[in-house]
């Protein structure tokens, strides 16, 4: 039932949208129109708005994927209509889900028997992914302290400070301390020796990371697997690992195959993978996979029937779309083995071309290892006239979309700019992007003397010890947030 | 980086797609290609396989929206590579989502100033809308029992058992007990005083809905917070309300604009809504909206910069697509008040139209009510020979997804089938399904009582304690596990 209720007066229809009334009129910001508008007016409204919006394909800070081919996307809104979760409904997307389940396990070598299904479920991102996977865990030694008669009222999990928020959302919402081991200066992830030194008997899992947000590094899982498998040796107290591999789980199998950091450790129970990072996916996907059943406790699998049959299900959302799922499932076979594998390494290629621009520039000192994520996260050598921040925020005039941001405890005084190298991101934009940060660096040089200039000049007019001597990176940021204040109320605006 | 990486044969890009090796080879189903394909190809093997799904407008088993206007449908392929949580980079969408908040709060009537905006979030659906209510609950309360020197590790919550599942995993995930009040034959909805009797210094709050999954009634949530203002009085606990709305949120407002059931009444904290239902948007969007900022406790909101500047984030997910958000916001100023309000009505007409034209067959008894959601749920008079499960499947044969489920404790013994009314669902369509229930009835009619079949039978001899209709469940279940696997198991 289509509502083709237009506007009351005739004349309407005789202006193009771009002079109709609606468009003159301010929007209601805050409350419901009282009346329709038509379909076409209300497209061009929101559509004109977005235009506001940056670039989703410039916008370097994301590891989320930005682009998928044509006959993907016609696949994408072809499905758009149908809601996941209807398991009886539409078996076939249901199969392709648990084909993707499935083919995950086997890239991370999940001890699957022929005649096996693996363990595994699709979420909406790592973020759901990780939860589910915490759950097992927790459920699993508040069952293992009951039988043994201990008090499981004080669990914890131990990871590094360089976790993404999820882990950290993780422990507060579902009551686990969280044990952080701290960075150092030089050393952005989590050290396996003190992560098990941590490891105490209320500890559910060690959390390691393949591919931490900020530096792209991969954590020694190996490492951590042998020195915990040490530990619970001596303690009895049978800790396991889970893996974050929500970058790292489409990259290593590729580029690194020989690297052990998945199932082949006996001590990894879990490992979670972005589906929209380098799964090559829009956003939307994550995977969850467990080793084998025993390591997903029955109790937390629901099965319901008023959708029609018995369907088991385990994730913390319900309805959702389909086409994530019938996304990955394309790109699996679409590409093969051999297509990730060439697109990861055009990644690292690019990613070599971007940090050897910069070092060129002999300003930066590059914190990004060679060996993890394809991407480059860069310090200036010297802030004392401008910082990171500065060279973001110029940026961003040439449209691109650079963060910068502070390392956590205890490296906060590190400040980086991080360029993600996404599979959109070729190789004459990875030129450009350096010679664009050549030319902030200069304006912002220009800029420094200048502005030097003008605070030597307010100190000579101050009276005597009265005035307020601000150094030049205080007055260049406070113009910039004064501009940037500026900027953003405009974006906000009806257009 | 496009990977045009072709096929080893130079021949492959002679033949057509559907002649081509990789729609005669097996595909691959638990371990990835070696190679690529074409992609070409790819589409339209997966294309072809997901012919075989149900057609999403016939599945009158879901509430969930499956149409929506080309103009939208462009807006969301335009936006499908945005990714929602980063604010700082797509500070219109984000703005999309706060002017959505705002107006589906102004339409709960939350007490807001002129000047104030509300409080509120959107979601990928109402299961994790309901978790962050539940998790605010839960912490307001063990801070509360924590200031009053009381013990904080029992907390419970009390609805019917009419819930949908996400309340159970709620409460099973985050380790609130849950307190069921027991339906009973004829009454299906959730009863204000049996709640409130459930109602301990340890209830973190009790969720009412409107618009239960099963029947689609709306709970009477103004007798419920009369009650429990009555019982906080004598008890001094300060028990809150929550109210899924997960269905009656985008219907109420416009159908029963004077039904009191939203902020309107002083102890209702906060409330779900799908905006995936009847707020008319694809699947994957639902909206929680808290009272007052004080109703959200700060030390659940967290700030981020690692995508360069400081974001708060309540969420249970993080990265997502902006799409759904987007088309909600199209929805609302698209259809505006008077919009949704035409749309329900014609729902509730069209649902009028099915539930006469059931009635007048004879053969059914209806369950759901007149003021709910549109939807009417509906049995058998008689199902001594054949049951509502037998109706469902043979109605797939037309195309219909109707599904039939049993009622939850008390009322196990009933069995319903029931049609969602959605936008999409015409009167042409009412009176289409009309035709084809009776056609099945009759069909039914001439078969006898139970179907004989190879190791069917053998259960059934096995299963001779068994009542009748649990021997006709399994003979349904078995055969349509037979039927699945064929659907699922060849490759097309």
């Amino acid at each position: 039932m289509v509502l083709s209720h237009a506007s009351s007066s005739r004349d309407d229809a005789l202006c193009c949208t771009f002079a109709s009334r609606y468009v003159r009129e301010p929007l209601p910001r805050y409350r419901m129109p009282e009346r329709s508008t038509p379909k076409e007016a209300a497209y061009q409204i929101i559509s004109d708005e977005l235009m506001l919006d940056g670039n989703p394909r410039l916008n370097l800070a994301s590891f989320v994927t930005t682009w998928m081919e044509p006959e993907c996307d016609k696949l994408i809104m072809d499905s758009v209509n149908k809601n996941y979760v209807d398991m009886d409904e539409y078996p076939v997307t249901t199969e392709l889900q648990n084909r993707c389940v499935n083919m995950i396990a086997h890239l991370f070598n999940a001890p699957i028997k022929e005649d096996e299904t693996a363990i595994g479920v699709g979420t909406v991102g790592s973020s759901e992914a990780i939860m589910l996977a915490g759950l097992a865990f927790k459920r699993k030694w508040q069952n293992k302290r009951k039988e043994q008669g201990k008090p499981y009222d004080k669990p914890n999990i131990v990871t590094g400070a360089n976790v993404q928020v999820c882990w950290e959302k993780f422990a507060r919402y579902f009551e686990v301390e969280l044990k952080e081991v701290k960075l150092s200066e030089g050393y952005y992830v989590m050290d396996p020796v003190k992560a098990v030194e941590m490891v105490d008997e209320n500890t559910i899992c060690v959390a390691a990371i393949l591919g931490s947000t900020l530096t792209g590094e991969f954590e020694d899982v190996k490492l951590l697997n042998d020195l915990l498998v040490e530990k619970n040796k001596e303690t009895g107290w049978d800790v396991p690992i889970h893996v974050d591999a929500a970058s790292g789980g489409f990259i290593a199998p590729f580029l690194y195959p020989e690297l052990e950091w998945d199932f082949r450790l006996p001590l990894v129970k879990s490992v979670n993978v972005s589906g929209h990072k380098y799964g090559l996916v829009y956003a939307g996907v994550g995977w969850v996979i467990w080793r084998s059943k025993e390591d997903l406790p029955d109790e937390l699998i629901f099965h319901i029937n008023y959708l029609g049959t018995d369907q088991p299900t385990f994730t913390l959302n319900f309805s959702k779309g389909s086409s994530q799922i019938i996304a990955q499932y394309y790109q699996l076979i679409r590409l093969g083995f051999e297509g990730y594998k060439n697109i990861m390494e055009n990644c690292m290629e690019n990613t070599a071309i971007l940090r050897e621009g910069l070092a060129a520039t002999g300003r930066f000192d590059i914190l990004s290892k060679d060996a993890g994520v394809p991407l480059v996260a860069f310090s200036l050598k010297d802030s004392s006239t401008f910082s990171v921040f500065d060279i973001s925020d110029n940026l961003r005039k040439f449209g691109w979309i650079v963060p910068a941001y502070t390392m956590p405890p205890d490296a906060e005084h590190v400040a980086v700019l991080r360029v993600v190298v996404r599979e959109d991101f070729s190789r004459s934009l990875a030129e450009r992007l350096v010679s664009d940060i050549v030319k902030t660096l200069h304006e912002l040089e220009a800029r420094a003397i200048h502005a030097v200039n003008v605070s030597s000049a307010i100190a000579a007019q101050t009276d005597n010890g009265a005035a307020t001597k601000k150094s030049v990176l205080e007055i260049e940021r406070e113009i910039t947030a004064r501009w940037r204040n500026a900027v953003s109320k405009k974006k906000t605006g009806v257009c | 980086m496009v990977l045009s990486h072709g096929v080893g044969g130079s021949d492959e890009s002679v033949h057509s797609t559907f002649a081509s090796r990789y729609v005669r080879t097996s595909l691959p189903r638990f371990r990835m290609p070696e190679q690529s394909m074409p992609k070409e190809a790819a589409y339209q093997v997966i294309n072809d396989e997901l012919m075989l799904d149900g057609n999403p407008r016939l599945n009158l088993a879901s509430f969930v929206t499956t149409w929506m206007e080309p103009e939208c449908d462009k807006l969301i392929q335009a936006s499908v590579n945005k990714n929602y949580v980063d604010m700082d980079e797509y500070p219109v969408t984000t703005e999309l989502q706060n002017r959505c908040v705002n107006m589906i709060a102004h339409l709960f009537n939350a007490p807001l100033g002129e000047s104030e905006t509300a409080v509120g979030v959107g979601t990928v659906g109402s299961s994790e809308a309901i978790m962050l209510a539940g998790l605010a609950f839960k912490r307001q309360w063990q801070n509360k029992m924590k200031a009053a020197g009381k013990p904080c590790d029992k907390p419970n919550i009390v609805t019917g058992a009419n819930v949908q599942v996400c309340w159970e995993k709620f409460a099973r995930y985050f380790e609130v007990e849950l307190k069921e009040v027991k339906l009973s034959d004829g009454y299906y909805v959730m009863d204000p005083k049996k709640a409130v009797d459930l109602v301990d210094e340890n209830t973190i709050c009790v969720a009412a809905i409107l618009g239960s999954t099963l029947n689609g009634e709306f709970e009477d949530v103004k007798l419920l917070n009369d009650l429990l203002t009555e019982k906080n009085a004598q008890t001094g606990w300060n028990t809150p309300i929550h109210v899924d709305a997960a269905s009656g949120g985008f219907i109420a407002p416009f159908l029963y604009p004077e039904l009191e059931w939203d902020f309107r009444l002083p102890l209702v904290k906060s409330i779900n809504v799908s905006g995936h239902k009847y707020g008319l948007v694809y699947a994957g969007i639902g909206w929680c909206i808290w009272r007052t900022k004080e109703d959200l406790p700060e030390e659940l909101i967290f700030h981020i910069n690692y995508l360069g500047a400081d974001q708060p984030t309540f969420t249970l997910n993080f990265s997502k697509g902006s799409s759904q958000v987007i088309a909600q916001y199209y929805q609302l100023i698209r259809l505006g008040f008077e919009g949704y309000k035409n749309i329900m009505e014609n729902c509730q007409e069209n649902a009028m139209v099915l539930k006469q034209g059931l009635e007048k067959s004879g053969r059914f008894n209806i369950v759901s009510k007149d003021n709910g959601v549109p939807l009417v749920a509906f049995s058998l008079k008689d199902s001594s020979r054949h049951n509502e499960f037998e109706i469902s499947d043979f109605l797939r044969r037309f195309g219909w997804i109707v599904p039939a489920y049993t009622m939850p404790p008390d009322a196990q013994h009933v069995t319903v089938l029931r049609v969602v009314i959605r936008e999409d669902f015409s009167r042409t369509l009412a009176e289409r399904l009309v035709l084809d229930i009776e056609k099945v009835l009759h069909e039914l009619d001439a078969l006898p009582a139970r179907v004989p079949s190879g190791d069917i039978a053998a259960l059934a001899a096995a299963a001779e304690s068994e009542s009748q209709k649990v021997k006709q469940r399994q003979v349904i279940s078995l055969w349509k596990r037979a039927v699945l696997a064929k659907k699922t198991n060849g490759v097309c």
